[in-house]
């Protein structure tokens, strides 16, 4: 797999349709859509339910195709890749964190972190080091050993950073971070975020419905019925 | 080996239900191997049966008796190398369940006919010597913890003794052993001589005639002389390859075999859709955590391989643990007293039991594993 070319845009979506199909009925969720994301950037989106944040990022992320138009990123048509190539870049190149942290119940900390390491080639003890390392990162070496369930929901979604972090990637894509944690816990966890952002120089795409954690992102952009804008719409 | 941990961790989740279906599955391979022992208890006179041997018995039916003379006449007939006469003597041992078979014989034959059954120089002379000898399969001595020496009473049911008694009261003097695994050793051998010079009846007449052919490519046509030989007489005679003699006893019962299968395609095809059962709910309940996988960059193919082993792994730790244990309970031996004198978990079963465990993961958990591998990551990530 080859590194991404980051000297432009880092993220480019042209055109980009994406009709989904219920029965019958075809909805349009995304219409004509045009992004452009800079290597480095800190990009918050919002918008209404439906609006079809979680939809652009899934298609930046290569976890869905789109209707029409092209995905690039780091200079790479993802849409056209075949799956087993598609979830090869996306192991190598994207780290995903979700509202509701998907971790693995039966498995600890360290080795809901270790998950993405299995698809590469390294020993076990490096994979174990690397996944400390994550853990560390995101302040949460301590509770290592502990499982989900004896997790509180903060630390559950740091540990769900740890293992989107834990393999380097370029891209972190969040569809609402902490649109299930308290003030306090969210926070932390937007700390986090853009000390990534900041120290570690990780391009993050955020969905979010909160203008506080849109914030602290570096821009951030309305998308309504399909379509952007930088200002919210009415 | 990395995913290994994955696979057995998904195990953990629902405990209760994992352990229910690995006990299921347990029981169905116990099940396996018992019928198994069964099967081979039934078949095991039939697999050590010589190629080269035909039994020769009345044409009417087994219990009626052909006479002594007819060996001679037999061993002159083109293509036979020896006879060898045995009568059922179908006595009891102290009490009805203590079942074996007896058989009043030629010693200085019985060991050229059957070089299955393996005795000492010594022991062998010891039978010779003594009239009232019997030869006994070690089987049989470790069942009723018999030793050289013991005088062993057996009340006849057919054959009294002139003085009017039924109680016939043999030495023994010898122990003979099993050449392979399948050879019988519960039988208990005695000497023709003695038994016809003291039965009250039938001087001269013997059950039935083992012949060995001296080339087994022409088994077919020496057994039609032999009947040619005593057709028309007063004892006609029917002739027929050892194994199909021993299978034609067995299947007096019915056709062990397919019932034996009969029981064990019921048995798998319930346990199948248990273990079925176990791998749906499984990928049910964790289409969310399944398109997680996808999303972090497991294949299709990854997805597919994780789920059909986490199929392996339940019907693994069931089968083997219920084939250890069928190996165990069958070592412990014949659970009958004595109506399965071979009884054991043949090793070729054993390898049969193991292609049975893969079979059944495969075809227990390749629909989940097809559904978990055709999730489309977004929609599952909705749900």
């Amino acid at each position: 797999m080859t590194e991404l070319n980051t000297d432009n845009s880092l993220v480019r979506v042209s055109g980009v349709d994406k009709v989904f199909k219920r029965g019958s009925e075809e909805i349009h969720v995304l219409g004509g859509l045009d992004l452009e994301i800079p290597n480095g950037e800190f990009l918050a989106l919002m918008g209404p339910s439906g609006s079809g944040k979680s939809t652009l990022l899934n298609l930046v992320g290569g976890l869905d195709r789109p209707s029409e138009g092209t995905v690039e990123v780091g200079g790479k048509r993802i849409d056209k890749l075949s799956e087993r190539r598609l979830a090869a870049w996306r192991a190598r190149h994207v780290g995903l964190v979700f509202q509701f942290y998907n971790l693995m119940p039966v498995l600890s900390a360290q080795k809901n972190v270790e998950l993405p390491l299995l698809l590469t080639r390294l020993s076990a003890s490096e994979r174990k080091k690397r996944a400390a390392i994550a853990l560390d990162i995101v302040g949460l070496s301590h509770r290592a050993g502990h499982y989900p369930r004896q997790l509180s929901g903060g630390e559950q979604q740091r540990t769900g950073i740890a293992r989107a972090i834990v393999t380097d990637p370029t891209l972190l894509l969040c569809d609402e971070p902490t649109g299930d944690l308290d003030r306090k816990a969210g926070d932390e966890i937007l700390d986090l975020l853009q000390a990534l952002n900041k120290e570690q120089g990780k391009t993050i795409i955020m969905v979010t419905h909160d203008i506080h954690a849109a914030a602290r992102a570096t821009r951030t952009l309305y998308l309504n019925k399909g379509q952007l804008s930088t200002s919210p719409v009415d | 080996m990395k995913y290994l941990y994955l696979i057995f961790s998904s195990l953990k989740r629902k405990k209760l239900r994992t352990g229910l279906t690995i006990l299921s599955i347990m029981v169905a391979f116990i099940l396996f191997g018992y019928l198994t022992a069964i099967r081979q208890a039934f078949d095991a006179g039939v697999e050590v049966a010589g190629a080269d041997r035909l039994i020769v018995r009345h044409k009417v039916s087994l219990i009626q008796l052909l006479p002594q003379s007819y060996e001679e006449k037999m061993e002159r007939i083109d293509g036979v190398d020896n006879a060898v006469h045995s009568t059922w003597f179908g006595g009891i041992y102290q009490e009805p369940r203590n079942f074996f078979a007896q058989m009043p014989i030629m010693p200085e034959e019985l060991f050229d006919m059957y070089p299955e059954y393996v005795i000492s120089d010594e022991h062998k002379a010891a039978w010779l010597e003594n009239r009232a000898g019997a030869l006994v399969g070690r089987g049989l001595v470790d069942r009723f913890g018999w030793k050289l020496g013991d005088r062993i009473p057996i009340n006849a049911t057919i054959w009294t003794k002139k003085d009017g008694g039924r109680t016939w009261e043999f030495d023994l003097v010898a122990i003979y052993d099993g050449a392979e695994k399948g050879t019988d050793t519960s039988q208990f051998f005695f000497r023709y001589d003695f038994f016809d010079e003291t039965r009250a009846m039938g001087e001269g007449l013997v059950g039935w005639y083992t012949v060995r052919v001296a080339d087994p490519d022409r088994a077919a046509e020496v057994a039609a002389a032999i009947d040619v030989e005593f057709a028309n007489s007063a004892t006609e005679t029917k002739t027929e390859p050892e194994g199909a003699f021993i299978q034609g006893f067995a299947n007096q019962i019915g056709n062990i075999g397919f019932i034996i299968m009969s029981i064990m395609s019921a048995v798998f095809f319930i346990i199948l859709l248990v273990a079925g059962n176990t791998m749906a709910y499984t990928v049910r309940e964790r289409t969310n955590e399944l398109a997680v996988l996808k999303a972090i960059g497991f294949t299709d193919r990854g997805v597919l391989g994780l789920v059909l082993g986490e199929s392996l792994a339940i019907t693994l730790v069931g089968g083997l643990l219920g084939l250890g244990l069928a190996w165990g309970l069958v070592s412990m031996g014949d659970p009958t007293s004595g109506s399965f004198p071979v009884f054991y978990f043949p090793a070729g079963d054993m390898f049969v039991g193991l292609a049975l465990i893969v079979a059944m993961a495969f075809v227990a958990g390749i629909i989940p594993a097809m559904q978990a591998q055709r999730l489309q990551i977004a929609d599952a990530l909705r749900r």
